[in-house]
């Protein structure tokens, strides 16, 4: 590391010519420097963590004595112990002989789950009424009001519990609402009709997925030669046909499967097709429609940010209206769209332990059950708190990359 | 700038959770005699108890707290202070009651609670004995056709979080190899909405809290029936913390006193009568000789004033599931060992 040996001298005796005199003792540097700013400020710090750090041993130890004395058990052995209760949704195979460990996973697995749901629906949702709220028509920009101050002033637990009485209300499975050949709608869920399961439906999938991958590096390559040869390759057609064509020949090649997986009346319930459980429906709705309601209005302020100079200048240039929304708008409206919008994603992630009160087994919900059966408390909360922690952080990370992504960069 | 910022948050995170904890250790280092010297001080005891089941513990058109579980409140009161008013009830939740008794938050919790092995041990409770024996119940709509528990396969079941229903269902399902979808709600009355909505085909519950259910929350109390068969052991207990045993010991006896009463004949009618008794016991127990309250730390009238004031067993049982109450229930296992039952007073000599 020669060069940055260099770089540090040259630093140091820059820094000892402005303040002190090449021969001034060593004592007598370091005292200047304990006397700088700076040193005062990392002292200052320093202590401070070490009374943080102080303090919460102190509280700890505290606890875990009063525990001791008390004879509470502590420590998160039983997480290895066997559960011994159900759980009613499960996207992994859960059985109640399973450890607790796995029902947290399994709690936390449909945490995640409903919080993805929920952010897509939201956003979804949000920037139609968003784009509702600064359309031209006066009809569309009372209703998406309308909207926006109705879910956003309800507080969300009376709203998970409102679509939780309204399913309940629906007709029982043997009096099934028929959605035409779809499925049935139930007070125990949408169950709906689905295709029967096959391998081929897997490769399908994969199909699909290398046709978007080939079509998207398809049109950088045509975009490539239109900045660097303006000579404009027609692309469109060739895209559409692979990604229609690539995973219908996959189907085909691998047997064409088409049964279908139709639900029927058996016993007390519906047996066979996918059904979506009403708690978790109410949980959804609750939770992504009041955070709908404040990405709408998000959507509404970016895209209101824009100075109108902006769109003038781009209808001049007789862009087509999808043009100046998709290139002039939206790249600018996002800088000031992104921020809020993460901390939206982190307030829906923690609604969702509202699933308490509907009954959807998510982290909360377990836990609940947890603390009950094995009485530790502090350690199912300090489970709760470090998992929600590790959510919300998460969250803010992902949106300040596609925050950088989106700012606006300097060259 | 990432990562000094989850320092940051963990540093938080950890403070407040030993706060959390702080707060609950805070007036939990308990010694011997401390609780019944605050509860004297404080003039009365503060009882957890369960927000809404019929014959144990509800508030009643009146706004009054009435309940077997609240009589025995009412009775441990009545020993310790002499006046079975001076309590304080605090209903609590499935999830809130054991905190609030490891706390300190309540003296003793009457609230439906099934001693079992891990909870005596690893929760710091000692429990009082027994003082309702039931098991696990199960309730169906009449139109479901359903006669029996094995008619059960691939129902859905309404249950709280937490209770020991919730693991006796899994095994009594797991045991004859049925399948069932659990629904777990912890509001109480959410729970019970549910099941009477039709989100559920069956709600799992103590046996002995089903009449409730069926008499006072369903519309028509002739649509649902009660499946026959009781299942799983569920001896209700009230729980003290542990480490002030004089505590322990003067809930124990509170609830032996209204056993041996009842056996004695001592009832809340004939108690006056019962003062003049020749019977030794009899005068041990109402305190005309002995000094057995006194042992306790309590003052010798202590069974007197439970009996006067609240009852004797069968009094207590009879105000809430006797023939003349809202929902009467067979005695069965709640009878005592001379009639065929499992209460059986410890000798007060």
């Amino acid at each position: 590391m020669p060069g940055a040996d260099a770089e540090m001298m040259k630093l140091t005796d820059n820094a000892n010519a402005s303040v002190l005199a090449p021969d001034t003792p060593a004592g007598a540097r370091l005292a200047t420097f304990l006397g700088s700013k700076t040193a005062r400020a990392w002292c200052y710090q320093v202590v401070l963590a070490i009374l943080l750090a102080g303090f919460s041993w102190w509280l700890y130890s505290n606890v875990v004595e009063n525990m001791r004395t008390q004879r509470i058990a502590t420590g998160f052995g039983f997480l290895a112990h066997s559960a011994q209760f159900a759980i009613g949704e499960t996207l992994i195979d859960y059985t109640p002989r399973d450890s607790y460990a796995r029902a947290v996973l399994v709690g936390l697995l449909n945490t995640l789950y409903v919080t993805v749901c929920g952010i897509v629906l939201a956003t979804t949702l949000g920037f139609l009424v968003g784009l509702g709220r600064v359309s031209k028509n006066w009809l569309l920009v009372k209703l998406a009001e309308g909207y926006v101050e109705l879910l956003r002033n309800v507080p969300v637990i009376l709203q998970v519990i409102f679509w939780s009485v309204v399913i309940r209300n629906l007709p029982s499975p043997r009096d099934a609402i028929e959605l035409a050949g779809f499925g049935f709608l139930t007070n125990r869920g949408l169950t709906l009709t689905v295709m029967q399961q096959h391998p081929g439906w897997l490769i399908t999938l994969y199909a699909l997925l290398a046709a978007l991958l080939l079509s998207a590096g398809l049109s950088t390559l045509a975009r490539r030669m239109r900045e660097q040869h303006g000579r404009i390759v027609p692309v469109a057609r060739l895209r559409a046909g692979l990604i229609i064509g690539l995973p219908l020949l996959a189907w085909w090649l691998s047997g064409a499967p088409h049964a279908l997986n139709q639900p029927e009346l058996r016993g007390f319930n519906f047996k066979g097709g996918f059904t979506v459980s009403p708690e978790f429906t109410a949980l959804l709705l609750g939770i992504a429609l009041y955070s709908s309601a404040f990405i709408a209005e998000i959507v509404r302020a970016g895209i209101q940010s824009v100075p109108k100079g902006q769109l003038e200048a781009a209808r001049t240039l007789s862009l087509s209206p999808w043009h100046v929304i998709r290139h002039v708008v939206m790249p600018q409206a996002m800088r000031v769209m992104v921020p809020p919008l993460a901390s939206q994603y982190v307030s829906l992630a923690k609604n969702s332990s509202i699933a308490v009160v509907v009954g959807y087994p998510e982290l909360a919900n377990i836990s609940n059950t947890l603390m009950n059966q094995t009485g530790q408390a502090l350690e199912a909360i300090a489970i709760m708190m470090v998992v929600y922690l590790i959510i919300s952080g998460s969250t803010s990370l992902l949106m300040n990359l596609f925050n950088r992504y989106v700012a606006i960069k300097e060259r | 700038m990432l990562i000094r910022k989850t320092f940051f948050a963990s540093a938080l995170l950890l403070a407040f959770t030993t706060l959390a904890g702080q707060a609950l250790a805070e007036d939990a280092a308990t010694t011997d005699g401390d609780t019944l010297k605050k509860i004297k001080a404080r003039g009365e005891v503060v009882c957890g108890v369960h927000p809404a089941r019929h014959g144990f513990s509800a508030i009643d058109s009146k706004g009054n707290w009435e309940g077997l579980d609240v009589d025995f409140c009412r009775a441990v009161a009545a020993a310790v202070l002499g006046d079975a008013k001076k309590v304080r009830f605090t209903p609590l939740s499935t999830a809130q009651r054991f905190p609030a008794i490891q706390s300190g938050e309540v003296d003793v919790l009457s609230r439906n609670i099934t001693a079992s092995l891990t909870r005596d041990v690893s929760l710091g409770l000692n429990f009082a004995p027994p003082n309702f024996y039931t098991g696990t119940g199960f309730m169906v709509r009449a139109n479901s056709g359903v006669k029996k528990v094995e008619d059960l396969d691939g129902a859905t079941v309404c249950i709280t979080p937490g209770s020991s229903t919730e693991q006796n269902v899994a095994q009594i399902f797991a045991s004859r190899h049925m399948h069932y979808t659990p629904v777990v709600i912890e509001n109480n009355k959410e729970y019970v909405a549910a099941y009477l909505a039709g989100r559920c085909d069956v709600i799992a519950r103590d046996k002995v809290a089903l009449p409730g259910v069926k008499n006072f929350d369903a519309e028509k109390p002739e649509d649902h029936v009660i499946l026959p068969g009781i299942y799983s052991k569920e001896p209700l207990a009230m729980a003290v913390r542990k480490g002030d045993d004089q505590w322990f010991n003067i809930v124990k006896w509170v609830v032996y006193a209204t056993f041996n009463a009842e056996e004695m004949k001592v009832s809340q009618a004939s108690v006056d009568e019962q003062l003049k008794s020749a019977d030794p016991d009899v005068q041990g127990l109402l305190g005309v000789s002995g000094d057995f309250g006194q042992k306790l730390g309590l003052d010798k009238q202590w069974a007197y004033n439970i009996v006067k004031q609240v009852g004797n067993y069968g009094d207590i049982y009879n105000r809430h599931f006797g023939p003349q109450s809202s929902e009467p229930l067979d005695r069965d296992l709640n009878n005592l060992w001379t009639d065929g039952g499992l209460l059986y007073g410890l000798p007060i000599r």
